[in-house]
């Protein structure tokens, strides 16, 4: 089968999800974002790699962060940004998503951001555009977010640079989670030899080990010895009902405090994706203590999400590399 | 009208007929198997040499969309791709709209399709009122005006002492029961396998045990009432190994697979092709493996189409989405022989599950060339090779799994009372 992410040279064409990408274009991806890094730090935050160029973000799910980090990237590059909330009113007025998708095609944008709330949606958009168009997936359902996967593993990288001689723990809400599953593939592909998920039994999706992580449902035996700790976000519907019964229980069971985080190495990072629960899967003196690099994630953020779409608009890396030393001639 | 078959191989498993035999018909009857009657002078030959001739098939499941949704496919349209697929008899089931709870809908459904005159057309009727699994629908009444047994389509009834009630009733009259077996709840919402590929796409599983339950306690109520059960669409290993049990304990139970589930799993949806979008879902290559074996040894009756035409709207939709179901009745037979060949079973096998069996579980005439039988026929050459296209298909509904890929098998003429219905 075809991947449909990448063109007939095997270059990126879309970013629908990691699973499947080879470690080179990752590692790409990676080493490109390092380079937009110290763009952020001048006086004049941009470059003109997408000068003239259009991208749109369309959000059929809505986001305030994702979506703003995306905005502020493609600004960067000094790109024209449209934002579009499509929500679910569009689509309860009787416009279908291709319908949606083929107006904004008219419109002649160049690369499409996509959030939807159902798995695959934003691979059917992908299979619906013109050759010339670039679609990167912003989250779709359970199933992917994979520039959130990339700027999370860059984070690590920057950490703990030894990719191949790491222990990484994800815990939390694992079987509704893009980001869990964005994560695994990214960790995996690039070599980080054990990567384990710490859940209750009821928040994790069947045959996980497939995915080629190992399974606890203790936190202290899933965080001995770990060099990583990646917590996942629990939406308010799922603390009490069946799949859990109650937030206090949660915090005690798989809440991550300094006690638990002990466990791990003495220099062991703690992440989160955002929105974080305090008191609910961590505890605050964790978010914000010496640990914690939950917001240098968030900067990273942005680099990473230039760094794709640079890359989809054909940049080879070392031509980006050189353009993100250089500074825009104003204006842009 | 009279036809002479000439030099084609007979496939008639209900007469355990496997051999070269010439056919005759005459007043859109068979009338005569190998030598003609005395003065017997054809008006027309058709020559069958190198191709098998068989009794027209006999199709379990085929949606014809009316009443309520002319605009996914027509009762003409689907009838037509019934008799391009060599299907003359086929039954339907009841989730038409409105659902087919009332014997007048069903008496028009008959008499439409009469009309057309294009296949027989056997209505399921309902077996609950609008099959919301609450009241009974009138089944004797149905039954007059033509309902062949009662199915809930694809909803299920979750309410036990309901379901043990329709069980009785239908017993009382010797009804015989169609349910595609799945527990609602654990099905709820579900798109997919719960398995592997569901957790990488992130979809929302169907857990493999939401048949077997369902099958446990639908074996277990009909062995209490003594109801003759049909089981349709099995999907799961531990579906097929319940009813080899519930066979071997006497349990009045018959059942089907789809041409479907015969050849695929979840991983065919590959990237979210909504085509794969099937109810059941695909299952697990083991699950596949079992479905197979289980037709090979008996324990399944019957294949069927389980025919879903589905318009571009509701399909081109993103995989979770788009609605469930493909369109089936002109792979019934490759997908058959397609079976037989990967699993070395007989011709002679494959063509009972798509003629005899089906007509024996659905207590109709058809699926056999009997002297003096109606004379529905498909003559097929079992070595044409074709590609499925959307172009080619009549049904209405293009929304198949198997589009752009190679099909072994194709009906050249079908028969229907006697008359030449379809010649490709």
């Amino acid at each position: 089968m075809h991947n449909p992410q990448l063109d007939a040279d095997g270059n990126l064409k879309h970013l629908l999800t990691i699973e499947g990408l080879p470690k080179k274009i990752l590692t790409q991806i990676l080493d490109t974002a390092e380079s937009f890094v110290g763009v952020a730090e001048r006086d004049i935050k941009k470059v003109p790699l997408l000068r003239g160029k259009t991208v749109c973000n369309i959000f059929f799910e809505n986001s305030t962060r994702t979506r703003t980090t995306f905005e502020i990237a493609a600004k960067r590059l000094s790109a024209d940004v449209i934002n579009l909330n499509v929500g679910t009113s569009s689509q309860s007025k009787g416009e279908t998503i291709l319908d949606t998708v083929d107006n904004l095609i008219a419109m002649h944008a160049d690369m499409f951001v996509v959030r939807h709330s159902q798995s695959g949606a934003v691979h059917f958009i992908a299979q619906h555009v013109p050759d010339n168009i670039s679609v990167i997936n912003a989250g779709d359902g359970r199933h992917a977010h994979p520039t959130q996967g990339l700027l999370d593993v860059f984070t690590v990288r920057r950490y703990k640079p030894d990719m191949h001689n790491l222990r990484v723990a994800l815990v939390g809400d694992v079987l509704h989670s893009r980001v869990a599953r964005s994560e695994i593939h990214a960790l995996t592909t690039l070599g980080v030899p054990e990567v384990r998920v710490i859940a209750p039994k009821t928040l994790l999706p069947v045959d996980v080990e497939k995915l080629g992580v190992h399974v606890f449902h203790d936190m202290k035996a899933g965080l001995k010895d770990v060099d990583v700790v990646m917590m996942l976000r629990l939406q308010n519907e799922r603390m009490s009902g069946a799949l859990l019964p109650s937030a206090q229980e949660y915090f005690k069971t798989f809440g991550l405090t300094q006690d638990k985080l002990d466990l791990a190495k003495p220099d062991a990072i703690v992440m989160h994706p955002g929105p974080m629960n305090r008191g609910v899967e961590i505890d605050s003196s964790v978010a914000d203590g010496h640990q914690s690099v939950i917001l240098p994630q968030v900067t990273y953020g942005i680099a990473v999400r230039m760094a794709v779409m640079a890359i989809l608009n054909g940049g080879s890396p070392s031509s980006l590399r050189a353009s993100a030393s250089e500074q825009t001639g104003g204006g842009a | 009208m009279k036809i002479h078959i000439k030099s084609g191989h007979l496939i008639d498993p209900k007469n355990n007929i496997d051999s070269k035999q010439d056919v005759f018909i005459a007043a859109g009857k068979i009338a005569g198997i190998g030598k003609a009657l005395d003065g017997f002078v054809a008006n027309q030959t058709i020559d069958a040499r190198g191709l098998i001739v068989s009794p027209g098939f006999v199709d379990l499941s085929a949606r014809l969309r009316e009443p309520g949704s002319e605009y996914k496919a027509t009762l003409k349209s689907e009838l037509q791709a019934a008799l391009a697929g060599g299907v003359t008899s086929l039954a339907c089931p009841p989730d038409t709209d409105p659902v087919l709870d009332e014997p007048g809908l069903v008496e028009m459904l008959k008499h439409r399709a009469k009309q057309l005159n294009l296949a027989h057309v056997y209505p399921l009727g309902a077996l609950t009122r609008k099959l919301e699994g609450k009241l009974l629908t009138e089944m004797c009444e149905l039954t007059q005006a033509g309902c062949v047994g009662f199915s809930q389509a694809d909803n299920a009834i979750t309410d036990t002492q309901i379901l043990w009630r329709a069980f009785e009733y239908a017993a009382t009259f010797g009804y015989t029961i169609f349910l595609r077996a799945e527990d609602y709840y654990l099905a709820q919402n579900g798109v997919a396998h719960d398995g592997e590929i569901a957790s990488r796409l992130g979809l929302k599983g169907i857990p493999a045990a939401a048949e077997g339950l369902a099958i446990a306690s639908i074996l277990r109520i009909a062995q209490e009432t003594k109801t003759k059960i049909h089981l349709c669409r099995l999907s799961t290993a531990e579906g097929v190994e319940l009813v080899r049990q519930a066979k071997k304990q006497g349990v009045q139970v018959s059942a089907d697979v789809s041409t479907q589930h015969c050849h695929l799993t979840d991983h065919d949806i590959g990237y979210f092709n909504a085509y794969a979008n099937l109810k059941p879902p695909l299952r697990s290559a083991r699950d596949k493996a079992a479905l197979c074996q289980g037709l090979k040894d008996g324990t399944i009756d019957a294949i069927c189409s389980d025919h879903t035409p589905v318009d571009d709207d509701a399909k081109l939709l993103p995989f979770t989405e788009a609605e469930a179901g493909a369109s089936a009745l002109e792979l019934l037979l490759p997908l058959t022989l397609k079976w037989a060949t990967e699993n070395k079973a007989s011709m002679f096998e494959s063509i009972a599950k798509i003629t005899s069996q089906p007509a024996s579980i659905l207590a109709i005439s058809g699926g056999d060339l009997s002297v003096n039988a109606d004379a529905d026929i498909a003559i097929f050459n079992p070595n044409t090779e074709w590609k499925v296209s959307a172009s080619q298909l009549k049904s209405q509904g293009k929304n198949t799994p198997f589009l752009g890929l190679s099909m072994i098998g194709k009906v050249q003429y079908t028969l229907l009372h006697g008359q030449v219905a379809y010649q490709s």
